[in-house]
């Protein structure tokens, strides 16, 4: 590809993507915490079940919980010591976790089985699964669903398609732009591990045009080492990265309502998700550390930190020189569909691409007044929704009206909610309608 | 008169002739056969259309006991009274009533005593409230305090107090089970308008993890469950919660006395069940 031709879905919005204070940063790596915080939930499933007590001795790496099922993942410990307690704890999530906390004895003493195996590539499809569930993979990108189930499709579904998400369309985000720049080889291997599960003919990797570097030093490495991927820039547009708007500006099919990008063919993986199935498979290594963008005015120094999983906010914003004064709120992920925290004693844990710190002036909140029917979230809602009449219908508890006007495909995106001149919390809405319309489906049988 | 209007006038009141004649036919063809007794069972019922009896509204139900399909004492509103003038309409006999109930409030930790671990700007509403981040309150078991128990009550039986606590006004309530369903903490429950102790408290956490959150939460210390206290064992432990077993037992005072925090709840009016009025 001569020139950078971007393809893009319909919808969407523009927000300032705020990137320039780490997207230039190298990854640097955070120290080892004095203690971590391992919890058994860190991925959409089944948790997973402790098989430590307090008191046992860790090796890094070690399994520390076994998968509660086939939708679930082992947690690892991330550092060697001693196993202190094994309680509930503070989660990103909200709710407290079930969580095992290893105090660290400084000497990161790692199983011995984490080894380079030099033919990796001749290992068969099973054995590379059972690899990817043991190390514990679950989508890096935030989503954290398991990464083997998605490599399992039922043998109904033929997959044609792998799509290596690169985009990072949430503002200050760059954990995965700096993934691409500083360990592409990874992601390529990763990506021929995936073909090979996947046993797929095509396999593309999306990036916006925003990450021009990201896009030559792929592009580079894909044409040097022969392999028949290809890199696709991407329009720069946010929710660029969801993945039925990447299926659709990369292949042009439209995955239908409820259903799964399996259903078209495709299968997407998150660039990080891809650099850690590689080292699943050819080193036995375990998911035990990420890279985490620490962004935003609240933080004295900005960075792009490769961090232990189970490291707790306030080590990690230590790490990054303190917070400002004025701080008025944390949010693990990006503005856009990241999750406001409430405890700094939450743990990093897989799916924590980065934290954003707002100062008070930039978390302040807009009075909400009353809908004059402007249009604009129909006109951004990515998915072809109305969010206006969602938000009605839930503010007026006609939860089946909602659910006939399709409340369930909402992703969550938050575009609306961006452009809403009336500040109207649509996505709040469309939240709450979609478990009122869940809770009424489970009763209904 | 313009002449002109007399055959619109003809041509018209011939219309509706025809059309009213074609109703008539459609009425007598297609008849439904409606059991008189329903009509006369909707007359009987509060008309509240609770949802209490498990049908969707009063006709719904009326439908459901002319047919057979429901027993006459369901509807929980109408109580006694009500089951027996049904019955006696359906020539039943011997409906016996189940033991008169009335909603309470299982949390005790509102404003002044509850922790909240953010500042929440949401949509008032528990339901919506719960869906960020577990919830505002500390305590992932305690009440929300945003009201949509009272909101969803039919008989407007609840209010918010100023602590941020909901309160059942016994007299009202009607024991149809409404807030139950609706609190998404499981903090209201139905109990027998015999017993008038009950547990402030549905923690499943213990010790450090509920003082840390709560000054009025039961923390299982377990003091209530000694022999000291409850020697006819009215109250055994169930994981980390107390849970009361014969329901009169005297002890239940003792326990009130000797809970070092203070959870456990004398009910309001302790008294005789009451009818509910008439609607
Ligand atoms: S309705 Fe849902 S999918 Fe559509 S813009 Fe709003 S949040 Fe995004
Ligand atoms: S953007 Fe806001 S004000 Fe405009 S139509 Fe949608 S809900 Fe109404
Ligand atoms: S009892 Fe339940 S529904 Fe009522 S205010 Fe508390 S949390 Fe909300």
């Amino acid at each position: 590809m001569g020139f950078l031709k971007s393809k893009s879905f319909s919808g969407g919005i523009h927000p300032p993507d705020s990137k320039k204070g780490t997207d230039q940063k190298a990854i640097e790596k955070c120290p080892l915490p004095p203690f971590v915080v391992i919890p058994v939930q860190q991925h959409i499933g089944a948790p997973s079940k402790p098989i430590v007590q307090k008191g046992d001795q860790v090796l890094s790496g070690q399994p520390v919980t076994e998968s509660g099922g086939f939708v679930s993942v082992p947690s690892h410990a991330s550092i060697s010591g001693t196993v202190t307690a094994v309680e509930m704890r503070p989660h990103p999530l909200g709710a407290p976790v079930l969580s095992i906390v290893i105090e660290s004895d400084g000497q990161d003493n790692r199983v011995p089985d984490i080894a380079y195996q030099d033919d990796y590539l001749n290992l068969d499809k099973k054995e590379m699964l059972a690899r990817v569930q043991s190390a514990g993979l679950a989508g890096l990108g935030g989503a954290t669903f398991p990464t083997h189930v998605k490599l399992s499709p039922p043998p109904d579904k033929t997959i044609e398609i792998l799509i290596i998400n690169g985009v990072e369309c949430e503002p200050y985000l760059t954990s995965d732009h700096r993934l691409m720049l500083e360990q592409a080889e990874k992601i390529v291997s990763g990506m021929q591990l995936l073909v090979k599960i996947l046993g797929v003919k095509k396999a593309y990797i999306g990036i916006e045009k925003n990450k021009p570097d990201a896009i030559r030093i792929m592009q580079g490495l894909i044409a040097k080492s022969g392999l028949p991927y290809a890199v696709v820039p991407l329009h720069v547009k946010y929710p660029q990265g969801a993945e039925k708007q990447l299926i659709k500006a990369i292949t042009g099919r439209t995955v239908p309502a409820g259903r799964l990008p399996m259903d078209v063919g495709c299968v997407v993986q998150n660039v990080g998700t891809a650099a850690a199935v590689y080292d699943a498979i050819a080193f036995r290594q375990p998911l035990i550390e990420r890279v985490v963008t620490v962004t935003g005015k609240g933080v004295k120094e900005t960075k792009n930190v490769l961090t232990r999983i189970g490291t707790p906010f306030s080590y990690l914003f230590e790490f990054c020189g303190g917070l400002a004064e004025d701080t008025g709120k944390i949010i693990m992920g990006g503005p856009m569909m990241g999750l406001a925290q409430s405890s700094l004693e939450a743990p990093v844990i897989k799916g924590t691409s980065g934290l954003l710190v707002l100062n008070e002036h930039d978390s302040r909140r807009f009075k909400e007044s009353v809908c004059i029917s402007c249009a604009r979230c129909i006109d951004v809602c990515p998915m072809g929704l109305l969010p206006k009449m969602l938000g009605a219908y839930v503010k007026a508890e006609y939860f089946d009206a909602a659910k006939k006007h399709n409340i369930l495909d909402c992703i969550e995106c938050g575009s609306c909610a961006y452009v809403c001149p009336a500040h109207i919390n649509l996505v709040h809405l469309i939240k709450y309608g979609k478990s009122q319309v869940i809770k009424s489906m489970k009763k209904a049988g | 008169m313009d002449p002109l209007f007399i055959p619109s006038i003809i041509a018209l009141g011939g219309m509706g002739l025809l059309f009213g004649a074609g109703l008539a036919f459609a009425a007598k063809k297609f008849a439904v056969e409606v059991d008189p007794r329903v009509a006369q069972i909707i007359e009987i019922l509060p008309g509240a259309n609770c949802g209490s009896c498990g049908r969707p509204g009063c006709s719904a139900y009326a439908e459901a006991v002319s047919s057979g399909a429901l027993p006459p004492n369901r509807c929980t509103p109408g109580g006694k009274n009500v089951a027996e003038r049904i019955s006696s309409i359906l020539g039943l006999v011997g409906v016996e009533m189940e033991e008169p109930k009335v909603a309470v409030v299982q949390c005790q930790g509102g404003k002044n005593e509850a922790v909240e671990k953010y500042l929440y700007e949401g949509i008032h509403d528990c339901n919506a409230a719960v869906l960020i981040g577990g919830g505002l309150k500390g305590c992932q078991y305690g009440c929300l305090g945003l009201g949509s128990c009272v909101k969803a009550c039919p008989f407007d039986a609840m209010y918010m107090n100023d602590n941020g606590l909901p309160v059942v006004i016994e007299d009202k309530c009607t024991a149809c089970g409404i807030c139950v369903s609706t609190c998404p903490r499981g903090i209201m429950r139905l109990i027998s308008r015999n017993q008038n102790v009950f547990l402030g408290c549905v923690s499943q956490e213990k010790l450090k993890a509920v003082k840390s959150v709560c000054t009025v939460g039961c923390f299982a210390c377990k003091i209530c469950v000694t022999p000291k206290v409850t020697p006819s064992e009215a109250i055994v432990m169930e994981g980390n919660l107390p849970v009361i077993k014969d329901i009169q037992n005297s002890e239940l005072y003792e326990a009130v006395k000797k809970c070092p925090a203070g959870s456990y709840v004398i009910r309001e009016k302790s008294k005789i069940p009451v009818e509910p009025e008439q609607v």
